[in-house]
């Protein structure tokens, strides 16, 4: 291990500290008894007994589930297809399909919200969990598409040569063969879209209508206007569900690395 | 092998492709195209007055984002995102660089810790620098007590604070690919420069950094775009005199109720984000061009 500058590793240091400094302050502020962090007023769990009982917050995240379920499994079986008609034909008009998926990874939040709220507008849709739902999966195809697509760059096609030399129609090649391979990236994929689902503020918030607000949508209002005291402990929750989640992901992509 | 290229590189379209492409490609073309499409149509339409849209066709829209006040705006989006992603690669290279060097074990811990923040969710990272940096907060009080603040400074709703939340919010995008980058260069090469004689920092300016060139141009757009579009940060975080594009898209729909003009910031901030993109294709197809000569 040579050539390790200490002025890098210092950067590296400080890069740490930058990252994670507010989020500590952040969670130990969410035991102290005073409103503010300044003084220590003693340790207390009552702004996680306070978040508990908040009826609105417990709705909001129902709904964020929601929508993050249904968009995933729907963003799955379209972002499957287009995988696979993506690898398979390799037409210009696929060439074309993939472009589009690429810019829509590129385009910044606040346009796909501006445009999908002035389509629902000009449609006359009533804006609500429904057009959340349309824009969930309109984010999320992009993303499993792209997934799918990496696994299936490894596959040898001779073995579909080889299952249709043996009578297999398409059904059976996709239920025995093609699904099979492509499922851990389906996976992957889904996972990616329920987390992207889960977390979306900006285009939700300009697809959503009266009474439909997810969990996202209601932590903005209590950081803009509302109570922020109950936000620290909500954060905590997020902060440690969020540490659990990535370290299992990790340990599962070891895992398959080595395999 | 070969009969399998020549299925795969035909150039018709068969009907079952179409049929099967109907569903993901039909979607994209519902829900993400016609909607760019409609927002660039607004633009050029006149506003109604009870927030509607009217008919026939105006420039106007383009017109009004000349007035000072606007190019303010404009220009403020364009130098605040270069600035972030400027930073955000200044101290995304030596960390990417340190972490290609440790061993298997410790890369593992540092790319589980660089994640981590970048899952949490959006508004509370930003939510923790609100907290962090408020008037009332623990860091002004240190401020105070060291000699470098007083009680009336303001450490939030300004755009420096801006700019700090954007690098704090986008720096794994800019960390994440120059490791990648770091992780496949030869370090060898640094070695043969210093048989060579040169120096430390010579080394690492004339081979690393071309060597991890593809990383850092990847860095530079993963963190450049979304800054461009930020919504969030300035409207949390920063003051009426941080506005960017995208709030004045939120505030001309949603507060002025003015969907023309909302449509025309949004077709400006197309434009600019496509902008570096085109840059780098004409440069890329010009680089082309030279060596077919």
């Amino acid at each position: 291990m040579r050539y390790k500058s200490k002025f890098s590793l210092y950067v590296m240091i400080l890069v740490l500290i930058f990252l994670y400094l507010p989020l500590i302050i952040m969670a130990v502020n969410s035991f102290n008894s005073s409103r503010f962090g300044v003084d220590w007023n003693g340790f207390t769990f009552k702004w996680y007994l306070l978040l508990f009982k908040d009826y609105r917050m417990l709705q909001t995240l129902l709904r964020s589930l929601i929508i993050g379920s249904t968009a995933m499994v729907s963003s799955m079986i379209l972002g499957t297809i287009a995988a696979f008609t993506i690898h398979h034909f390799r037409s210009k008009l696929q060439f074309f399909q993939l472009g589009v998926m690429y810019s829509q990874l590129g385009i910044p939040d606040v346009l796909m919200g501006i445009s999908l709220l002035l389509f629902f507008i000009l449609m006359n849709f009533k804006l609500g969990l429904f057009t959340i739902y349309i824009a969930h999966v309109t984010f999320c195809l992009g993303y499993v598409t792209l997934v799918v697509l990496g696994r299936l760059q490894d596959f040898d096609y001779s073995v579909v040569e080889a299952a249709k030399d043996l009578g297999a129609g398409w059904f059976v090649i996709f239920r025995k063969i093609l699904i099979p391979f492509m499922m851990p990236g389906i996976i992957a994929g889904g996972l990616l879209a329920f987390t992207l689902s889960i977390d979306d503020f900006v285009i939700t918030f300009f697809v959503t209508g009266p009474g439909s607000s997810t969990l996202p949508i209601y932590i903005y209002s209590m950081i803009k206007h509302g109570t922020p005291i109950i936000i620290n402990a909500l954060s905590v929750i997020f902060l440690v569900v969020t540490f659990i989640l990535v370290f299992i992901s990790q340990k599962l992509l070891v895992r398959g690395g080595n395999k | 092998m070969n009969k399998n290229k020549i299925v795969n590189n035909k150039i018709k379209i068969s009907l079952g492709e179409i049929i099967v492409s109907i569903p993901p490609f039909g979607w994209m073309i519902i829900f993400f195209l016609i909607p760019a499409a409609i927002v660039i149509t607004t633009s050029f339409k006149p506003a109604g007055i009870y927030g509607g849209v009217s008919p026939g066709w105006t420039l106007n829209n383009y017109k009004n984002l000349l007035d000072p006040s606007y190019l303010t705006v404009i220009w403020r989006t364009v130098w605040v995102s270069f600035f972030a992603t400027a930073l955000c690669l200044l101290v995304a290279t030596p960390t990417a660089y340190y972490m290609s060097r440790l061993s298997p074990k410790w890369r593992q811990t540092m790319m589980f810790l660089i994640i981590v923040p970048f899952w949490t969710n959006f508004l509370v990272r930003i939510f923790a620098w609100k907290l962090f940096l408020n008037p009332e907060g623990i860091f002004q009080h240190i401020l105070i007590k060291m000699g470098l603040a007083s009680v009336n400074t303001m450490l939030l709703y300004n755009t420096g604070t801006v700019i700090l939340v954007m690098i704090y919010t986008y720096i794994p995008f800019a960390i994440l690919p120059i490791y990648a980058a770091a992780e496949k260069f030869d370090f060898n090469l640094i070695e043969a420069a210093h048989d060579l004689g040169a120096g430390r920092f010579r080394a690492f300016c004339k081979i690393f950094l071309p060597g991890i060139s593809k990383g850092l141009k990847t860095a530079a757009f993963m963190v450049l775009i979304p800054c461009l579009g930020s919504y969030v940060i300035p409207d949390i975080v920063g003051g009426t005199g941080s506005d960017m594009i995208g709030n004045i898209i939120a505030s001309r729909v949603f507060v002025a109720r003015n969907i023309p003009m909302s449509a025309t910031w949004s077709s400006l901030l197309i434009l600019i984000v496509m902008l570096p993109l085109g840059m780098l294709l004409t440069v890329r197809i010009l680089r082309q061009r030279k060596q077919l000569k």
